[in-house]
């Protein structure tokens, strides 16, 4: 069954058990949030997300818990709301430190833009603030505490997204964080470093060490990881010729942005200094490097005088599991149609 | 896969045999734990305690080598129970009886005996298993590297047609595939004895249209698998090997007799991205593009083909692999004096598109496949025109074949058993942090530092036994060589078994694997090699 509903004005239609946040995201319509997240379950722990709904005897709803009904009016704005909104962002920047421009999330934070969006100009409730250390344990990804919200993403995505719960709210009132079980350093825990929650994080609590060299990526690029056989889609965030990060495509069908360690952190090897760039020919023991000419008219002659004195079943082709479909297509062309040789093989069993 | 990764959140219970699926397979096994919390049933059969064993309801923790003998056992219970899918069975399989007659002789007690697994537990899944409808088989090289690998197959396929779960979402036969594009190298022919879309060699009319369409001769005897290569180039038969993107020196059972393998080579090209293990042998070695520097497609388990886009240029003068062999395609042809004649037999290609195009053509399961309808997605084969949506779940309402057949399997004891000399079976396999031979991983600075080096696992009790306390340096030897680790010791492996990788070339679990083979799908028993662990 469909729901018809207005907000701000705007009618908008929307599946049965959807939220009012839900909605006015298919309206169009921007309501700042700092703990929703279309892939997790609704937490209303930031107090951002508030509406007012025409007819309920409560001034302010959150609208990431408050189900879409029928006929319903829904205003995202008013007085009231707009200053909730703006003492809540007071009050998280009470405990935040103010280096954004030095800060790794710096233009992808979300508490920057929602501090934009409800239009923070002072900050009245200068309080005590946490100094916690860096918890650079794990070797892809940074804890820094210090900036850390409490929004909870990072221990759902942990939880439901993971299916792990390697880490959880720990202690109560100014000393709640989040933790590992004894409060211990993230790469003794049992992180599997998916780097899920990485990707979640909305400020600059968790973000990934490439981060600390790169900025923000110039351009990105949808392909399909190159590890095992799930297949899963990535976006390679790249920078020149340099890939500097990596991203879940969460518009492909088989991982729905997930990935897991080696997707997400393990592409240095793209870049690395060792890839060969140049033809090889071996004289006398050594590699010599040699011209694209050279080094194919080499082999052409060399498999062509095999084929000629031995037969063409003297020569064999080991093709690739790494190799697109496309170049494993002309490699067995290659075999059977230039060589004339059914010796054609790759490591489908290894 | 006869179906999809999607398809198994429909499963109510799932038997995982010869898989770790958290580790190697990590996003599926997310689903699988997913769907396990929200109160799908699981059985593990695996000789180690893997993150998916501890979340089982049921772990029947086997003796490397005995799968088909468990999976025969629980169809014996299966049937004395009454707890088959009888409608299923009358009007979809044939080979009933003659199959029945062979389970009939696996009893709990004998199973029991061949697999170290109680008969009570081998009940209990069997009741589980048979109750619970959906349920998806899962299995990869754990059931495959073995003598009687193509057996095992068979036993999975029997128990899932048994117990009517063939053609069914969340239901299903699901191997999982190792490598991103194992599967599409499969598809398109990389394989000695079929041509792209598995048209087979032996068969005149495929002989005929590919001869015809690529104006080529070739005979019609199948070609050699890669230990067959490797035989033959020891032997003196065979000259020249073209080695693309892949590290047998370290992949390969045996590894030092792979080495003197190559060494036997009159001529050895390996084309590659990195100066892999293997391509240091090379006469001549051809620099790759990455995934990252072109264009083309993948196959993913899921039968998917999807598209993959350049992201950056290839470094220095390396070149996309499609380029480098159709470049020497060219040359080849002109050194071999041939200008052959064909629809097909031409080399020119300004594109991965058009490659495509030229094997969708020759390829009825790829016949409706274009890059330009990838965009979104990707297409699940066997898509055979291009109006058709693809095929998410094989065998429904029909098996391809016609009917399902019942083929009756032995259990047959692996080819080295342990004995007196080497007490103990090595068991082989991947981890999470690490890639097969390691030639892209090792060389990511933070996958080096999570999981720095090899372990052989060891159990608590054998390495009391053998007084080796957990990080004590061992030496792991077997009748092909030796290699020098550090013990992690545990319960990950049951007592009698221990358990090392292939990504380490300094301690390769491959020095010490065997190379018999199973005579039908020639895979090497990668999964039992009998070995004695020393302190070193
Ligand atoms: S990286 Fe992954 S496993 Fe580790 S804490 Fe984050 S979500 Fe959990
Ligand atoms: S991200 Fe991980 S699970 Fe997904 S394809 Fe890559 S290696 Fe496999």
């Amino acid at each position: 069954m469909t729901i018809t509903l207005t907000i701000d004005g705007k009618t908008v239609s929307v599946k049965e058990g959807a939220t009012v946040l839900d909605a006015a995201k298919e309206a169009g319509v921007y309501i700042p949030t700092l703990c929703a997240d279309e892939d997790l379950l609704p937490f209303g722990a930031c107090r951002l997300c508030l509406v007012e709904v025409q007819g309920d005897r409560r001034p302010m709803l959150p609208s990431c818990t408050t189900p879409a009904t029928d006929g319903m009016v829904v205003r995202t704005s008013s007085p009231i709301i707009d200053k909730t909104r703006r003492n809540v962002v007071e009050l998280l920047l009470s405990d935040h430190p103010e280096d954004c421009l030095t800060c790794p999330q710096n233009n992808r934070c979300e508490l920057q833009r929602v501090a934009a969006y409800v239009g923070v100009r002072t900050n009245r409730f200068r309080g005590e603030k946490h100094a916690y250390p860096i918890d650079d344990s794990n070797p892809f990804y940074r804890r820094d505490l210090d900036r850390c919200i409490l929004c909870g993403k990072c221990v759902r995505t942990c939880d439901e997204i993971q299916q792990l719960g390697a880490i959880n709210f720990a202690y109560r009132g100014f000393r709640t964080k989040i933790a590992t079980v004894l409060d211990r350093p993230v790469a003794t825990s049992t992180c599997e470093s998916c780097g899920q929650c990485v990707d979640k994080c909305p400020v600059g609590a968790l973000y990934p060490e490439a981060w600390l060299r790169y900025g923000l990526p110039a351009a990105e690029t949808k392909t399909i990881c190159a590890y095992c056989g799930v297949g899963c889609g990535l976006i390679l965030q790249t920078r020149g010729n340099t890939v500097v990060g990596v991203r879940g495509d969460p518009d492909n069908p088989v991982n729905h942005g997930r990935t897991c360690v080696k997707g997400r952190f393990g592409y240095e090897f793209i870049n690395h200094p060792d890839r060969l760039k140049k033809p090889l020919i071996k004289k006398d023991g050594a590699f010599v490097e040699a011209t694209w000419d050279e080094a194919l008219d080499l082999v052409a002659q060399r498999l062509a005088s095999v084929v000629r004195e031995h037969g063409p079943d003297a020569v064999a082709l080991l093709t690739s599991a790494k190799c697109t479909n496309e170049e494993n297509y002309l490699l067995q062309k290659y075999a059977r149609g230039v060589l004339g040789t059914h010796n054609v093989d790759h490591c489908a069993r290894l | 896969m006869t179906n999809s990764i999607e398809d198994m959140k429909e499963a109510k219970a799932f038997l995982i045999i010869g898989s770790n699926t958290t580790e190697q397979h990590p996003i599926i096994g997310l689903n699988i734990r997913k769907a396990v919390r929200e109160g799908a049933r699981l059985i593990v059969v695996d000789p180690r305690s893997t993150d998916l064993a501890r979340r089982a309801d049921i772990h029947l923790s086997i003796d490397p080598g005995g799968n088909i003998a468990l999976l025969n056992g629980l169809a014996h219970i299966i049937l004395k129970e009454g707890w088959e899918d009888k409608e299923f069975i009358a009007s979809r399989t044939e080979g009933f009886d003659e199959w029945r007659a062979v389970v009939e002789k696996y009893t709990p007690e004998r199973v029991s005996e061949i697999t170290g697994v109680p008969v009570e537990r081998l009940y209990e899944a069997a009741r589980l298993y048979a109750t619970t409808k959906p349920a998806a088989l899962v299995y990869a090289m754990g059931v495959t590297q073995h003598t009687s690998g193509h057996q095992g197959v068979q036993a999975c396929a029997n128990l899932q047609m048994l117990t009517g779960n063939m053609g069914i979402r969340g239901g299903g036969v699901n191997p999982l595939r190792g490598q991103n594009n194992v599967q599409g190298a499969c598809d398109m022919g990389c394989l000695p004895d079929f041509f792209p879309g598995y048209q087979r060699v032996a068969d005149d009319k495929a002989r005929e249209k590919f001869a015809q369409a690529w104006g080529a001769r070739f005979g019609d005897k199948p070609g050699l698998t890669i230990v067959e290569m490797l035989n033959a180039a020891e032997q003196g038969r065979l000259k020249a090997l073209y080695v693309t993107g892949e590290n047998p020196v370290m992949s390969d059972p045996d590894s030092q007799h792979v080495v003197h393998c190559l060494e036997s080579l009159d001529f050895l090209v390996v084309q590659d991205i990195f100066l892999s293990e293997t391509a240091r042998l090379a006469d001549v070695v051809l620099p790759a593009a990455s995934f990252a520097e072109k264009a083309g497609t993948f196959t993913n388990t899921e039968r998917r083909v999807q598209l993959i886009r350049p992201a950056i240029d290839p470094p220095g003068e390396a070149r996309p692999d499609w380029e480098i062999v159709a470049d020497l395609a060219r040359r080849t042809l002109k050194a071999l004096g041939h200008t052959p004649d064909g629809p097909y037999a031409g080399w020119d290609y300004t594109s991965p598109a058009q490659i495509m195009d030229e094997a969708a053509a020759l390829t009825p399961i790829y016949g409706g496949i274009r890059h330009s309808r990838l965009e979104n997605g990707g297409i699940q084969w066997p898509c055979p025109s291009p109006d058709h949506p693809g095929t998410p779940i094989l065998h429904v309402g029909k098996f391809s074949r016609g009917l399902g057949k019942f083929n009756p399997v032995e259990y047959i004891p692996p080819a080295e058993t342990p004995d007196d000399a080497y007490p103990l079976i090595l068991t082989t396999g991947r981890r999470l942090e690490h890639y097969h031979t390691g030639t892209m991983t090792r060389r990511v600075a933070g996958l080096n530092k999570l999981a720095p080096e090899e372990r052989v696992e060891i159990n608590t009790e054998d390495a009391a036994r053998l007084g080796i306390a957990d990080g004590d340096w061992v030496v792991v030897e077997s009748r092909r060589g030796r290699v020098k680790v550090r013990a992690a010791v545990g319960q990950r492996c049951k007592p009698g078994v221990v358990f090392m990788t292939f990504h380490f070339a300094e301690a390769l679990g491959n020095v010490l694997t065997h190379t018999a083979l199973d005579p039908v799908s020639k895979i090497p028993e990668l999964k039992v090699a009998a070995v004695r662990v020393l302190r070193a």
